[in-house]
């Protein structure tokens, strides 16, 4: 798709804004609609559109499978090392007000945190199952 | 409008058109759910449904051709049950609380807490949020592990197919 001029120039627009909504829905969380799920959806969106405009390998140039590998377990590992993190300081597991010097800043951080971990495995596991499918093509041809 | 969505992907034959019809079903679903107020389901359905499930089904459809093999059986027997559990579940809605109703079993067990107790108790405004991470931290850490079952899933059984395809010659 290399030759849609209008393609590439919209999507080179649109992308940065794409990504800053995706942190919005992030981190804004807390305060309005969305959360770590519906941010990691959007932010693996974004490497998908990327995908469809510039080509997979480009995409995959920008984040490698290693990292998105990566990412599907790091999530979760973030997610469950904060409820260790609540053992540690003398709570339940996946106890947040043992986090912060107060109650309520202990569960903001507490659900700052876990809301990362969802959004990375999340994101990760939307890229590596659209990489696995679109890649797969490739890997036809070959044989 | 969402009758209509359904009726044209059960008519339809060309795969490429079920797919982009079903993105439009979540498009409306989405805005069902906004209706609702609930904002944060909307935005999933939004960008799950309509998103990224679109973009698979399309890479799928690539892979595997876009035309329905036309069904060999009678659809009359699955018709049936299909009616039967319609009228069980139609019927099963009878008893339920009228819509919206304050003192239905589910509005007076705990969401009177979270309504009233989760800016306190968790200084976060948004309670689907509160409720999501933290009265519930245990479900979502369940379901952040189904995530990343269903990815190491996938990439199981791609990756060993690739590699199969690339060790003997077919």
């Amino acid at each position: 798709m290399r030759r849609f001029l209008v393609l590439r120039v919209v999507g080179k627009l649109l992308i940065p804004f794409m990504l800053l909504f995706a942190l919005y829905v992030q981190f804004h969380g807390d305060f309005g609609p969305g959360g770590g799920f519906q941010a990691g959806v959007i932010g693996a969106a974004v490497i998908v559109f990327y995908a469809l405009i510039f080509g997979l390998p480009a995409a995959r140039r920008l984040v490698p499978d290693a990292v998105v590998e990566s990412m599907v377990g790091l999530g979760v590992l973030l997610y469950a090392g904060v409820g260790v993190a609540g053992l540690v300081f003398g709570g339940n597991y996946l106890d947040y007000f043992v986090l912060g010097a107060d109650p309520v800043s202990g569960q903001h951080r507490g659900i700052f945190w876990v809301e990362a971990g969802v959004a990375i495995t999340v994101s990760g596991v939307m890229l590596k199952i659209f990489y696995m499918f679109a890649g797969r093509r490739r890997a036809l041809e070959d044989q | 409008m969402m009758a209509v969505t359904v009726l044209a992907i059960a008519v339809q034959r060309n795969l490429f058109s079920v797919v982009v019809l079903a993105g439009i079903y979540s498009f409306l679903m989405a805005t069902v759910l906004v209706a609702l107020d609930a904002v944060d389901v909307a935005m999933t359905e939004a960008s799950v449904g309509a998103g990224i499930s679109t973009v698979l089904l399309l890479g799928a459809l690539y892979l595997c051709g876009g035309e329905e093999a036309k069904p060999l059986a009678r659809p009359w027997l699955p018709l049936a049950v299909a009616a039967v559990i319609t009228g069980a579940l139609v019927y099963g809605t009878l008893g339920l609380p009228a819509f919206s109703d304050p003192s239905a079993p589910i509005h007076v067990h705990v969401v009177p807490r979270y309504l009233n107790e989760a800016l306190r108790e968790t200084g976060v405004q948004n309670v689907v949020t509160a409720v999501l991470a933290s009265y519930r931290g245990y479900d979502t850490l369940g379901e952040t592990i189904v995530v990343f079952t269903a990815g190491a899933g996938v990439i199981a059984l791609l990756r060993r197919l690739r590699r199969r395809g690339n060790g003997e010659p077919r």
